[in-house]
């Protein structure tokens, strides 16, 4: 006791430190779930966040003589670390963006005369982000490309401006009569770089350079002239795709559309007219859509569409900028489908046109602006005005995910109706992406309602006869057999169903509609053969061993399906039940179906609800079935109207907790099914599920990207799913054993 | 009849079908992986089969019975076979007929009427290989370094090349693997103090010298590979394949050679538990088709310990705090929803977490911190052993939870009293009295977490699993357990060569040996934890009377 005494500080302190300690471990519990509730959160956040645009650098840009301050063209390079201007005197100007040591922002590291003495440059043409067509007032053309090349001195990078001749030194002849062009547009592969002009004597003529070797590296070239069928006299922009196959030509309110493919010809392929007053034109990154933008301030997005009539051009959808004033230019992104427009006051809207939002708006800007270019990583938009540069920064991640286009259909380029896809990722970097959540979504509910379809029945029988008829040494050895399917690991059930039940279904389907009529019928023959056996034999084989005199019966029935499988195959189907189904019922056959997922993965929820709902049954308490059976109700009646309903909320929580794993089970459908995401029923065809889809996709995408965080959305859709079943299931259970112990 | 029915008994019976069918479902689940498992290492007899097809060209085919099928005789109604009147069915066998570097499939289907003799010759040998998968034919000749030799020197021979090989393997993985792994270590040891810019010329200068030595000592190393390798490639076999062509096989590529027809009952099962044993300590090969699966099964456990390791000291507190500790309160309630939870979220889910959260956020983070040498190229920040560990244990966490508190609910509260009223603190009888009886409990937790764990593979799949690695994470380089590492995983294997290998047909038998071992671990875990479970049961039951 003195001992106890002595030491009771220490004790003391060490019991109250155990204390903290176990209190802090059981809260850590709670802390991990809400951890990855928030952090599933925070990923998936900025992809709701709207788009940014904010001022970042501005300066003077110098002014050489009175009237030389008119840019005609400007740009950066991809890390926003210079910017250029070429002005009308033919003088390309480079300016430091960021501040080095050495130097100040503003500060001009290259300045370079373009033209020949006293010339004066008329127009810049543009093609992509780097490629510019200058054309000076007496009518010398040349092509060339600013380029930037990063050097490394001592760890830090320098960015040294040069610029480049694709197409060589040369005068280009574009004209063969040398006539002043009016109007000009010009896109290059690396084959073949083409032109469209029109000329002041009204000519519309296509000029090809198709390259000797390749342009990347050899700009020697062979040149085709043609002259265009064209009867509108007046030409207000031309525009060419990016892979020389269409040109668009505006007069007025017509869009006239050319077929570019065929060497020899240049055919009218069609003409659209607009009903409203256009004002601009622009061609989408990829080239598959043109924008037209009007005079009230609305843009309308065209692209093809295979209809009746073969492929027409269709306005899709519109975008209107809020003030309704007609809309100056149009600027889009070299690889996402955003643009921005400007309307003639200066505000400009920033748009993103798969998803149809409307991103940004702002006025940023006095009046037209002498150049507006977005930078080439879309981070940045540069407007120079007059003689001021200005520098903005737009932080727009995520422009192509909104709710709309994560839960309705959209309208994809190519496509011939609003439809729902997902389609993630493809080669091109011009590529729409396709987030549809609604195909996957539907296909998680398609696998799990199979399941439970095969699941439940099964499942809730051998429950309700474990628990309730069973003798209590047999009930020792069956719930843990049964319960040991839970312990299989679902990587062995997904590649059974995969690699063997698959191509078994396939081969013996009849076998299995066989199956369903056998089975139950086979019980039911041997149950009234058991009733009319002589009382002496039922008392050796009393009605409790009913399961095991059912195995081998059920077994034979088994065998007989699939051995009358080939026999009804060739009688009912006509040799081969596949095809039946392919030909005569017009529904396509995935060997890895929902038929296969249904069975596997109701294996795998078998004995989750079958625990549960067993437990459930097995607790209701005793005085209540003895009650109803001694006022004289069968042991069935008082199971279905006394021990069921008193387990019901038992059952439905079993039922929700098999439900929440069949959702969220993931290897099983990753490898029984194809995983192509449809929008099917059918029993016969495959489908792609959320949690199969994380574990296909999450492996190559690319960190922070809108795929990456798309999928985030996939798992915490599931999350929020699951965890209201089992929020929901634990509550009835909650209500259920409060009922049994008050009873 | 009617009365039948109105008593019940047809919907008894019926509901009996179910237990049936749920007993034959998961014992034909067990029988089946257990057969096709099996089967993979039970050395099959070698036939050779005369076949005269159609046209009337007769042919040899020799190789194992792999499958046989009934197909109905109407797919076959375009080929001039003749069928005995009211035969709707013709036999056909699916024949694995190896010889890769011969013909480009390993497979070939015979149909029955066109086989005029089946024989299993005495001198037919199955050559297992270390490429190009089996050889099926008859040994010619046997060569020792250039010469016609006995066949008789076989077996010494093989013995010869085997000790070659070990070695072989041996200076490769080990002391090369050392050298290479410390010339890497040196490089970063002068990247990080070129980095803290505190690389000075004498530190330099002993890099250097220490790099020059190991690179001598390769040289040494590689000499002596070269001469190990030329012993190896000394010896050649010639074997005749089905259709007559001798074919020269080198020592350097044979496994084993076996007389399959010729082997007694006692020697296939000798053969047969060699083939289990060298299926378990073997490193695959062949793309994971073939050879054993030696570091799928380290990966695994090495991971579930690291798991196990995490796991049990989180639930066991948490499990005595909500049993012990926390009162009857709504945040109590909490507590047991979020624990419920925690099971009941999708595997995948943690899978994602911990991809974002465990491998570039915090490993992200200790990449810039301490390991900032290796940088691009990430240590931490990707994914690795470690973090597949502890997403895991977050995994598990509920198994140990819901299983411990289980223990401590049938532990009597007199005990508790009795060791309060003795004078001990709270803290005390939870050390002295409680946690001694209740771990049972809490190793059956455990052994169902081990078990949840070693058979879960989508989280897997995010964060750390890969199909090959190269290095395992525990060897012999300091700091010899190297947790930033990617490892192999059994039920990943099972995955990766049953659906993602170029030649699924082939390496299915494997896949089901795979299977069939992971199955016999998961079940082993889970009957061991249930009995221990039972037991407990059964004691408590007695100290409470």
């Amino acid at each position: 006791m003195t001992i106890a005494l002595n030491s009771s500080g220490t004790r003391r302190l060490k019991n109250s430190l155990a204390k903290w300690l176990i209190t802090l471990g059981g809260i850590s519990v709670l802390f991990t779930l809400v951890l990855i509730f928030m952090y599933l959160l925070y990923v998936i956040k900025p992809i709701f966040n709207s788009a940014k645009v904010e001022p970042n650098v501005s300066f003077v840009i110098d002014k050489r003589a009175e009237n030389s301050s008119d840019t005609l063209s400007a740009g950066l390079d991809e890390l926003q670390e210079l910017a250029y201007q070429i002005n009308k005197e033919g003088i390309v100007d480079f300016y430091q963006l960021k501040a080095t040591s050495e130097h100040a922002v503003g500060y001009k590291v290259l300045s370079k005369n373009l033209l020949a003495e006293n010339n004066q440059l008329d127009m810049i043409i543009e093609s992509g982000v780097y490629l510019k067509l200058l054309i000076d007032n007496q009518n010398n053309i040349q092509l060339i490309t600013p380029q930037f090349k990063a050097t490394y001195t001592d760890d830090t990078r320098t960015i040294i401006p040069s610029i480049g001749y694709p197409l060589g030194n040369e005068n280009l002849i574009i004209d063969q009569q040398n006539k002043t062009i009016k109007k000009l547009a010009f896109a290059m592969t690396e084959e073949q770089a083409m032109f469209i002009a029109f000329t002041d004597d009204n000519r519309l003529i296509k000029t090809t350079f198709i390259a000797e070797d390749d342009f990347n590296y050899d700009p020697a070239y062979e040149t085709n002239y043609q002259e265009i069928d064209f009867v509108h006299n007046i030409v207000d922009d031309i525009l060419i795709t990016p892979d020389l196959t269409l040109a668009f030509i505006r007069s007025g309110n017509i869009i006239s559309i050319f077929e570019l493919d065929d060497e020899d010809n240049v055919s009218l392929k069609a003409e659209i007219s607009s009903v409203t007053e256009l004002t601009t034109m622009a061609l989408l990154s990829g080239g598959s859509s043109i924008l037209l933008g009007d005079n009230a301030g609305t843009v309308s997005q065209w692209f093809e569409v295979a209809g009746k009539n073969g492929r027409q051009f269709k306005q899709i959808r519109t975008f209107t900028t809020k003030n309704n004033e007609a809309v100056s230019r149009i600027v889009t992104e070299q690889f996402r489908k955003s643009f921005y427009t400007m309307t003639l006051s200066g505000v400009v809207d920033v748009f993103y046109t798969t998803s149809e939002a409307h991103l940004w708006q702002g006025k940023i800007s006095d009046g037209q602006p002498n150049a507006m270019v977005i930078s080439p990583r879309a981070d940045g938009l540069l407007l120079i005005n007059e003689n001021k540069l200005e520098l903005f920064s737009v932080e727009n991640e995520h422009p192509e995910v909104t709710l709309s286009a994560l839960w309705q259909e959209v309208w994809y380029e190519g496509y011939p109706e609003p439809d729902f896809i997902w389609q993630s990722t493809s080669g091109s970097d011009d590529f729409e992406g396709k987030f549809s959540l609604v195909p996957i979504s539907f296909g998680t509910i398609k696998a799990a309602l199979y399941a439970m379809l095969f699941a439940v029945p099964i499942a809730l029988s051998a429950a309700i006869y474990t628990a309730y008829f069973m003798t209590p040494g047999l009930r020792k050895k069956v719930k843990p057999t049964i319960e040991l399917m839970e312990a299989l690991p679902t990587v062995i059930l997904g590649f059974l169903a995969g690699l063997w039940l698959a191509p078994l279904i396939e081969d013996f389907l009849p076998a299995v509609f066989l199956l369903v009529i056998f089975l139950p019928c086979s019980t039911l023959i041997t149950a009234f053969a058991w009733h009319n056996l002589p009382k002496h034999i039922k008392n050796h084989v009393p009605e409790t061993l009913a399961p095991m005199i059912l195995i081998p019966v059920l077994l034979l029935a088994g065998y007989a399906a699939f051995s009358l499988s080939p026999v009804a195959e060739l009688h009912l189907f006509g040799g081969d039940m596949r095809q039946y189904i392919t030909n005569e019922l017009g529904i396509s056959f995935d060997q890895r179906n929902a038929l296969v997922v249904g069975i596997a993965m109701g294996f795998a929820v078998i004995p989750t609800i079958f625990t549960m709902t067993e437990d459930a049954i097995f607790s209701v308490p005793r005085h209540l079935t003895s009650g109803s059976l001694a006022l004289g109700a069968t042991q069935w009646q008082t199971l279905i109207k006394v021990v069921l309903l008193t387990a019901s909320p038992g059952i439905f929580s079993a039922v929700m907790m098999g439900l929440g794993r069949a959702v969220g089970e993931t290897m099983i459908v990753l490898m029984a099914t194809g995983n192509t995401p449809i929008l099917d029923w059918s029993i016969f065809q495959g489908m792609r599920t959320l949690a199969a889809n994380i574990a296909v996709e999450m492996p190559e995408s690319e960190v922070g990207s809108s795929h990456y965080r798309i999928l985030f959305l996939a798992a915490f859709v599931l999350f929020v799913f699951t965890f209201v079943f089992n929020t929901l299931a634990e509550f009835v259970r909650q209500r259920l054993r409060e009922k049994y112990s008050s009873l | 009849m009617k009365k039948w029915f109105r008593s019940g008994s047809p919907w008894v019976w019926l509901s009996a079908a179910g237990v049936s069918i749920s007993l034959i479902s998961v014992l034909g689940l067990l029988g089946l992986i257990a057969l096709k498992g099996l089967s993979y290492f039970w050395p099959a007899d070698l036939y050779q089969f005369e076949l005269l097809d159609d046209k009337g060209i007769s042919s040899t085919v020799i190789g194992e019975i792999y499958d046989r099928e009934k197909i109905p005789a109407s797919q076959l109604a375009h080929t001039n076979i003749k069928l005995k009147p009211g035969q709707e069915t013709i036999e056909r066998f699916l024949i694995k007929t190896g010889n890769r570097e011969l013909v480009s499939l390993d497979f070939r289907w015979l149909l029955v009427p066109h086989i005029q003799s089946m024989t299993t010759p005495e001198d037919l040998v199955v050559i297992e290989r270390r490429t190009n998968g089996n050889f099926y034919g008859y040994i010619d000749s046997l060569i020792l370094d250039g010469k016609k030799v006995d066949l008789s020197q076989l077996p010494q021979l093989q013995e010869r090349v085997d000790t070659f090989q070990d070695q072989i393997e041996d200076l490769q993985k080990t002391d090369i693997g050392a050298i290479n792994y410390q010339l890497e270590r040196l490089r970063l040891k002068e990247r990080k103090h070129n980095l803290d810019k505190s690389l000075t010329p004498e530190l330099m200068q002993r890099f250097k010298t220490e790099t020059v030595a190991l690179q001598q000592e390769y040289l040494q190393l590689e000499e002596k590979l070269m001469a190990l390798r030329h012993e190896v490639v000394r010896d050649q076999l010639i074997v005749r394949a089905m259709d007559g062509q001798l074919v020269t096989i080198n020592f350097e590529h044979i496994l084993q050679v076996s007389y399959n027809n010729q082997l007694g009952l006692f020697e296939r099962t000798l053969m047969f538990m060699h083939q289990v044993a060298s299926f378990i300590v073997d490193d695959p090969r062949e793309a994971n088709t073939e050879g054993g699966v030696f570091p799928a099964i380290f990966g695994t456990v090495l991971m579930v310990l690291l798991m196990t390791v995490i796991v049990s000291p989180m639930g066991v507190i948490a499990a005595i705090y909500l049993h012990e500790y926390a009162g009857n309160n709504a945040f109590t309630k909490l507590l047991r929803i979020a624990v419920i939870n925690l099971a009941g979220v999708p595997s995948i889910v943690y899978g994602v977490f911990g991809l974002g959260f465990f491998v570039y956020m915090v490993g992200g983070s200790l990449d810039q911190l301490f390991y900032a040498e290796t940088l691009p190229s990430p240590t931490f920040g990707t994914p690795g052993v470690m973090w597949s560990a502890i997403t895991l244990a977050i995994l598990t966490l509920p198994v140990v939870i819901v299983s411990t508190e289980e223990g401590l609910s049938r532990i009597p509260v007199a005990m508790r009293h009795g060791s309060l009223a003795l004078g001990a603190t709270k803290a005390e009888t939870l050390w002295r009295i409680i946690l001694p009886i209740a771990s049972p409990a809490i190793m059956t937790g455990i052994i169902l977490a081990i078990a949840r764990a070693a058979g879960e593979v989508a989280p897997l799949m995010l964060v750390g699993v890969v199909k090959m690695a190269p290095n395992l994470p525990l060897d012999g380089n300091f700091p010899f357990l190297h947790l930033d590492r990617k490892f192999m995983h059994l039920g990943f294997h099972i995955y990766d060569v049953g659906f993602q290998s170029p030649n699924v047909e082939a390496a299915r038998p494997l896949v089901f040996a795979t299977a069939l071992l992971l199955v016999t671990i998961i079940v082993c875990l889970n009957m061991t934890a249930v009995s221990i479970r039972n037991k407990l049961r059964e004691k408590y039951r007695m100290l409470d009377h």
